[in-house]
Parts: structure tokens; sequence; C-alpha cells
């Protein structure tokens, strides 16, 4: 029996969230007295993963899935899972995470719980707690199947060191044709940016900022922070912004350490995208703006006047 | 083409989440329930297909007898008729068992769901469905064009988007994107009489097999109120970032 953990890398290089699904598999693997095992696909550098417990790394290297296809990675999942006995298996709940692990779970006839947000409560039954309404609430679930498949959601558990020193094995996966159906032909990424699913800090902007013409400060204090860029619904339902901005419940979410809201109100709906964040800062002129309530810091004042100045003082902050 | 929408019965955005029967039930008492947001930009794209490529679309939900207004709804947007599979949703697994008797049945080659539902936000029921059917699957989808059965879709990714090709039948789970929201209708009178008139067919579901199930529910710990910083004092929010947060 084993704890199976994928984690998942981009043109070689570990996803942020691979360290965290493998720092959380040692632990479950701990909870239920079991060996982990980390399986990465076309990685290059698996001994980085060590450091976070995986003891027993298996890599898949095969030309066919030099990019993300889901079907051929949850076949590939599948197959290591058998040959492991996996009796867990654990993704990340990112957009791929989320793409990969119904398959999984079908395939290994397993239950899945996803958006996991803390190590299971308990193991007999196994018993997961998940995000529920949009983060308004948690659901205590229970996975009764024999094998069962766990997504973790970002930033819930966090990375944690754990080194021992671990073996690499390799691993050849068969994918069929049938794997390959969906082909993908162009990917298309705005380069040189942090993505907001990676990012540790998310600046976002809202009307509050009267047109695209002033996101110049907005850019430049995601700059100084390391910080990737979003917006609000009615900025990139008025073309101000990219629509692969827009956070909140029909956008993306957000799960940061630190969301700033610049100019946001905080409609219910734009809230519910960026709850699971750990820290708020909101910047408004109105005091009365919903968003005051949901936010751990606020500044009521005009962003063209505290931006500039928040972004000054950064440097100075940043320099010393 | 025959496309089938998957459509969930979910508490509007802005309802009071609060749970009864000792935290083991969802409080459904003062809640206005809709379309998922999801399924309804989904079900708008079926439409186009409907009125530009002579598709079919009817309208699937697992639920009991309390959906029917929600399914009512999708059919005064414009859906053919709808069917509803008369059991209580237990998770992913479930409904998805139920969709593939449905899908089998009906002999569609497109399904239509949305990314996830608001309510369990599990995103489960269209990757298990089209894994269970052997139909090709794209998550996350934020456009779509079909040309005989070659398929063009375009999913969002990290930090950008990724064209896809593929052929049906297949299981799609949109997003906004695969129509925009201007592109939503309201249901306008004319819809709502013919609405009354079009077939909602009940079927009984098939041995259901769940692999999960909610314990109960919990609330997250009630938010402190916010520290208030003055705009003229950015040293002091910077000392709060930095050494009370610690996420600067």
């Amino acid at each position: 029996m084993s704890v199976l953990v994928f984690a998942d890398s981009a043109e070689g290089k570990f996803k942020k969230s691979a360290f965290e699904v493998v720092s959380y598999g040692k632990k479950v693997a701990e909870q239920l007295g079991s060996n982990l095992v980390v399986l990465t696909i076309n990685a290059s550098k698996n001994e980085d993963l060590y450091v976070y417990g995986a003891e027993k790394v298996i890599s898949v290297s095969n030309d066919a899935v030099q990019t993300f296809n889901a079907k051929a990675y949850a076949s590939i999942i599948k197959q290591v899972a058998d040959a492991q006995g996996s009796s867990v298996v654990i993704l990340d709940s990112s957009i791929d995470g989320l793409f990969v692990a119904p398959m999984v779970a079908v395939a290994l006839n397993a239950g899945y719980a996803s958006n996991v947000v803390a190590l299971p409560s308990a193991t007999s039954p196994f018993t997961v707690k998940r995000k529920a309404f949009s983060s308004k609430a948690f659901s205590n679930t229970v996975i009764s199947s024999d094998k069962k498949v766990i997504g973790v959601s970002k930033n819930a558990y966090g990375i944690h060191e754990n080194a021992v020193s671990g073996t690499i094995e390799t691993f050849d996966a068969v994918i069929s044709e049938a794997d390959l159906r969906i082909k993908s032909e162009k990917n298309e990424k705005f380069s040189g940016k942090v993505t907001i699913a990676d990012a540790d800090i998310v600046v976002s902007a809202g009307r509050g900022l009267k047109g695209p013409e002033n996101w110049g400060m907005i850019e430049e204090l995601a700059d100084v922070l390391g910080a990737a860029t979003a917006c609000s619904k009615p900025v990139s339902d008025l073309g101000w912004r990219p629509h692969g901005e827009h956070v909140g419940q029909t956008g993306k979410p957000v799960a940061s350490n630190l969301y700033i809201a610049i100019g946001i109100s905080g409609a219910i709906q734009h809230l519910a995208g960026i709850n699971a964040s750990k820290v708020k800062l909101v910047i408004n002129t109105d005091p009365e703006a919903p968003f005051f309530k949901a936010a751990d810091y606020g500044i009521v004042g005009d962003a063209f006047e505290v931006v500039p100045k928040l972004i000054e003082k950064l440097k100075a902050f940043k320099q010393a | 083409m025959k496309i089938l929408v998957c459509i969930s019965h979910v508490p509007d955005t802005t309802s009071k989440i609060n749970f009864t029967e000792n935290d083991t039930k969802f409080d459904i008492n003062g809640v206005q329930f809709v379309i998922n947001p999801y399924d309804e930009f989904s079900l708008t794209r079926a439409m186009w297909f409907k009125e530009n490529q002579g598709a079919s679309v009817t309208v699937v939900n697992v639920g009991n007898a309390s959906t029917e207004p929600t399914l009512r709804k999708a059919l005064a947007i414009g859906a053919d008729d709808a069917v509803r599979v008369n059991m209580e949703a237990i998770d992913g697994l479930s409904v998805a068992k139920q969709l593939v008797e449905v899908v089998k049945n009906g002999g569609y080659d497109l399904v239509l769901a949305g990314r996830e539902s608001i309510d369990y936000n599990g995103g489960m029921v269209p990757g298990m469905l089209a894994s269970l059917l052997d139909f090709n699957f794209v998550n996350g989808c934020v456009g779509m064009e079909i040309e005989g059965s070659s398929v063009k879709l375009t999913r969002e990714i990290d930090g950008g988007n990724e064209s896809l090709s593929t052929t049906l039948p297949l299981v799609v789970a949109g997003q906004k994107g695969i129509v925009e929201e201007k592109d939503l209708r309201i249901p306008n009178m004319r819809g709502i009489m013919m609405a009354r008139k079009k077939p909602l067919n009940v079927v009984e579901p098939v041995a259901d097999e769940s692999a999960t199930s909610i314990e109960s529910f919990s609330k997250p710990a009630p938010k402190g109120t916010v520290k208030l910083v003055d705009a003229d004092n950015i040293d002091e929010l910077i000392n709060l970032l930095h050494n009370e947060a610690k996420v600067i």
C-alpha cells in the first residue's frame, strides 16, 4: 500500500503546487503508516522533491506528453497507482489538476474529493475538509471507497520541508492513441508575468481606476511586490483588462497570501472568488464599501494618491 | 447534432449560507435557487448551436421535484425538452452515473456542463461522465466551434489560453468566455409561456452508487474587524504587512 502524489510540472519545471502536494502527501502517508511515492512527468529536477519528503520518485519521460494532456496524464497516474498499489492518490486542485483528477477517479474506481483544505481529520472513516459554497463554508466529506483521490486546494496546507534521501525510478507508461484524442494546437501565455495561480501576492483593481490608461501604477505596484495583476468583473467586461485577469465568482479563484483590492467595492460575487486569500488589503475612497467588512487592512483614500505613495514606500522598504 | 446540457439547481450567489440539523443540511429557508451560472454560459452556447447549426438541445438535472422550476427556466431560455432524474444528488460520481444512462438513452453526441457548481464546487461531474462514457473531455472551456464532427476549443490555463482540437462525441465543461456575459438571455414572456408546454420527462434513477458523503458543514471563523490605516501613514501599513501579517 502506498500514497501516490502527482507532482505537476510545466516545461520541466515543478509548479509551486507540486511542493505543497508532496508536503501534504508526506503527512498523509505518516497518518496511514504507509509509504509516499511521488510521480513526475517530464520533470527535469526530480531530486528537488526530496526536501519535502519524497523518498521515492517515479519519473515518467515520454515525448507524447511534452505538453499537458489531461487524458494521457490520467492514464499515466492510473498505471503508476496500479503498479505501486496506491490506495490514496493526491493531486493539486489547479486548473489542470481539476481537469485530470475526475478521470483518475473513474479509472481507479475511487471516490474523489476536490478543493481539500486540510489534512484528513480521520483516516477511518477517511474524512477530509473541503471548500464549499464558494469558500463561504466547508464540508467534511467522508470518502468510503477503498481507493481515494484527493485534490489539495492551493495554499491551504502550505509547503513544509521534511528532507529525506530519496531514490528515483523510471517508469515506462503506455500511452495509447485514445489517450491523445484531444490535441493541443497552440499555447498562448502572457509571457514574463507572474500568474494569478502561482502568485503569493495579487494586486487587483476595479472601476475606481476610472479607465484602462490608469493601470500603469497597478502594474508598477505588482512589479515591486513580485505580484500578479488581476481585476474585477466590470473592468474585464468593459474591456479595460483581459478576461484572464478577471477574478471572482465567474472568473479565476484567488488563494494568495496577500490580496490587494484597489477601487473595488467588494460585491458578493467578487468576494466569493477571493475569499480563500489569507490577508486582504482594501484601498477605496468609499468608507462604506462592503469590501472593508471582508478586509484585514484598509485605507480609506483615493487610489491615485495612495498607490503612488505605496509604490515609493515599498521600493524603499525592499531596498532596506 | 444532439446536445445535452447539464443544469445544476443552486442557491443564488447572494444567498446567506446556513446549515440546519446539527450542521448536516444546507438551510434552504428563504434561499432563491437559480441555474448554476457556469451551466448558464454553456446553455447559452448550446442555444447558439441550435439556432445556427440546427442542433437540438435537451437540458437535464439530477434532483428531486423542487428543481423543476430551474429546468423550466432553461426551457424558457430555449431548450427543446428537459429530463429530470428523480434522485437526490449525493456526490459527483452518483450524478455522473445517472447522466451516463441519460446520454446513452438519448444518443447525445455533445454534453455541455459548467466547470463547477457554485454550491459544492466539486468540478467532478463532467470529467467523470466523459470517462464513464469514453467521450472526449475538455474542462474550463472558454471558446468552442464545431464543424461536422470536428471541434476546436479554447481552454483557460494558468496565465493564458490553450487551443485544442478534437472530435465528437465530447463532454465540455464551460465557463465565462464560451459565451460572454452580455450574451446570456433573460427568458421573455413568450419563452416562459412556451416552456410550460415543452416536455419535462421524469425518469427514475438507475441503482445509485456514491463514493463520498458529506458528514457535516462548517463556516469559516468570523472575521475580525478591519484595521484601518490613515492614507498618510503608509509606513504603518508596510509595518503591519511585514511584521504582523508577515506577507511582504
